[in-house]
């Protein structure tokens, strides 16, 4: 039965990868600023199944008090067999070009504050010698682009991270496993229009759990394809990519 | 944004699609014009459609709230798919009261059709395990409806067709069922005298009893068909009997074809070849409850065998009174066309009254098919029928319904006026503006 901490866990695909891990009985440690939204969830994944659901209503913006969640995860849970960090927005491009506080407030939620988490967690699977250090950024991350380079910054900060922590803690026996979704149907998506690249949130969830699983580390694209995608649009000049 | 079809794949309409992620939040209406919750698409004409309106996606609302397994009272979110309960109840003991043909459909769609099965004669409804849901309308209220509380809005909400308001959540009382088998019999039956005899035989003694009929049959053969009834097995009785779960293989319709698979050549040919496949007239069979009750399940879009113009599927009930006499009629008709398909459903309604003002069941025998859609002769057969239903006091089921008359549906659901007066004025849907003359 796995113990699961989960930050930013009413997000969508977070969500959808801890359904999976209910079905087989998980224990969970969830963390998220919405409590209505946790209490939810925490309910939902009962009924699928889990054995015990801990909740933690926190904004994770607040970066003082993100290295005591972590150990409160690590008390609560005895050990972490996955730690999975999902939290982040998707900032308006537009704003953050003519704001140093967008800009700001964007790095702060979707960069500083899962770094000190991975740090801190990667501390704690060392010391247990064993777990799963899961980090959701995104394809956006592999090339910066005019119609969102915020955003895709400050999701490259995390794979880079996410990367070296892969090779540095392999030999304590920890997987850190940078996720790197494509399009995903989700509330962070909403107002977009979805075409035949979009991925449900459901579907990137089950290929988290299972690479959770077979122990995968380093990086996942998904849908896997992703890859080749990204692997072009990286190697485009930039004449091309300026119009994406 | 366009999205949103019905299984039918006709009629098309075009609406807005705005996702429903979170039931405490406000109905999330349009500046102007109406909406209508839409689940899984798959009611197969135009209730679930709202064309030049707006549509709410409810599939977002998929969390359980509560489930208490020593009673199988169950607590979820209306955009839950029956799937999904079978999933988490079945192993601890307990499954749906009641079930249509698919699994695929939404509790806030089961309530909204109230949809039978096969156990109608036993259960009724599936408006009748209902113990109570949230109402939101659009005037910002949000009520709690049951038998005791609401219950004007409760009654008019289970086969309402969404337009008394959107449910959020729904609490059901499920059924005992100690495994995930069915046994019993599957029986050939060589006309309609034979069906009803077999019908009133098995009502006491079989909790689900459908049959399957050959609708291409005509002469000494009209009426011929399978017979299956089926009780379900206590766990002891499965071990006992080396029940094993079917290993089901992933099947898909890939595409649209651009012509309907089904014509008169296949359908004559398939339905003689399903008739005489079984030797014995009277076969034992075990069943698992996907292919007992979800056979076309496993083979994801299978609604497209009918090609790009799409299909009618055609439900009607006929009073007990003259269900013998009137069944001929209908087959006679379907018969002589030489139109129809391969799925075919017969089956006797039980007496049990439904809750919903405007359910569709009533005690009485309901025939279902599916039509190709081959133009005016498709609708003139199914107008032609309407009459027949009609003038024995029988009606048409919504959910099937593209293309029925204001007068057909008027004629088959006398409560239509008491209804109205629950409808919600900022929800509407195309079904409802063409035989409901509502906005």
């Amino acid at each position: 039965m796995l113990r699961i901490a989960i930050f930013g866990a009413t997000s969508g695909i977070a969500e959808a990868t801890a359904r999976v891990f209910a079905g087989e009985g998980a224990r969970f440690f969830l963390v998220a600023r919405n409590a209505v939204a946790l209490s939810d969830i925490a309910a939902d994944l009962k009924v699928r199944g889990a054995s015990e659901v801990l909740t933690r209503a926190a904004d994770l913006g607040e970066l003082d008090a993100l290295q005591g969640i972590c150990d409160e995860a690590k008390a609560g849970l005895g050990e972490i067999d996955v730690a999975l960090i999902a939290h982040g927005v998707l900032p308006d491009q537009a704003a953050c070009e003519n704001s140093v506080e967008a800009t700001r407030d964007v790095l702060a939620i979707n960069t500083v504050s899962p770094a000190l988490l991975m740090t801190r967690l990667g501390e704690i699977l060392a010391r247990q010698g064993a777990g799963s250090l899961i980090v959701l950024s995104s394809v956006a991350g592999d090339r910066g682009r005019p119609s969102n380079y915020v955003y895709g910054a400050s999701k490259a900060a995390l794979s880079a991270l996410g990367e070296g922590m892969a090779l540095k803690l392999a030999p304590q026996g920890v997987n850190v496993l940078v996720v790197k979704p494509g399009f995903v149907d989700t509330k962070m998506t909403a107002d977009f229009s979805k075409g035949p690249l979009w991925a449900s949130a459901r579907d990137v969830g089950e290929v988290i759990a299972a690479a959770v699983k077979a122990g995968k580390r380093g990086t996942l694209y998904t849908p896997f394809w992703w890859r080749y995608i990204m692997l072009v649009i990286r190697f485009a000049p930039g004449a091309l990519v300026r119009r994406m | 944004m366009t999205q949103g079809e019905s299984w039918g794949g006709y009629p098309k309409a075009a609406q807005t699609f705005r996702n429903v992620r979170d039931r405490h939040a406000a109905l999330s209406l349009p500046p102007d014009g109406t909406a209508l919750a839409f689940g899984n698409g798959r009611s197969y004409g135009d209730v679930c459609l709202n064309d030049g309106g707006t549509l709410l996606g409810m599939r977002g609302l998929d969390r359980f709230i509560s489930f208490d397994a020593e009673t199988g009272v169950l607590e979820c979110e209306a955009g839950v798919l029956l799937a999904d309960i079978i999933d988490i109840a079945l192993p601890k003991g307990w499954f749906l009261p009641v079930t249509p043909g698919t699994k695929f459909v939404t509790v806030g769609g089961a309530i909204a059709n109230d949809v039978h099965g096969k156990n109608h004669h036993r259960e009724g409804t599936f408006g009748r395990h209902v113990l109570a849901f949230e109402l939101l309308r659009s005037d910002g209220g949000r009520r709690v409806c049951s038998a005791g509380e609401n219950a004007d809005l409760f009654a008019t909400t289970i086969g309402g067709l969404g337009l008394t308001g959107v449910v959020t959540w729904a609490r059901l009382q499920l059924k005992r069922m100690g495994s995930a088998f069915l046994a019993g019999e599957q029986i050939k039956f060589g006309g309609l005298n034979e069906f009803f005899a077999l019908s009133e035989a098995s009502a006491a003694t079989h909790e689900y009893v459908v049959s399957w009929i050959d609708c291409l049959a005509r002469g000494a053969s009209l009426g011929r068909g399978l017979f299956m009834r089926a009780n379900a097995l206590s766990a002891d009785e499965a071990a006992a009997r080396g029940a094993k779960a079917p290993i089901v293989l992933p099947l898909a319709m890939p595409l649209t074809p651009p012509i309907s698979l089904v014509n008169g050549l296949t359908l004559r040919a398939f339905n003689a070849a399903y008739f005489y496949r079984q030797r014995t007239r009277e076969a034992a069979r075990l069943w698992h409850y996907g292919a007992f009750h979800y056979p076309l399940d496993a083979i994801s879009n299978w609604n497209r065998i009918y090609g790009p113009k799409g299909f009618l599927q055609y439900q009607c009930v006929v009073p007990a009174r003259d269900q013998r006499a009137v069944s001929e009629a209908l087959l006679k008709e379907i018969s002589r066309s030489g139109q129809g398909s391969f799925l075919v459903v017969f089956k006797v309604f039980g007496e049990t009254t439904s809750p919903g003002l405007l359910s569709f069941p009533m005690a009485g025998t309901t025939l279902a098919l599916d039509f190709p859609i081959k133009g005016a002769t498709t609708f003139a057969l199914l107008d032609r029928l309407d009459a027949i239903v009609c003038e024995a006091g029988g009606r048409i089921y919504p959910a099937k319904d593209a293309r029925m008359s204001v007068e057909t549906f008027r004629r088959g659901y006398p409560r239509l006026e008491e209804f109205r007066k629950f409808v919600d004025p900022r929800l509407g849907s195309s079904f409802a503006r063409r035989v409901m003359g509502t906005a």
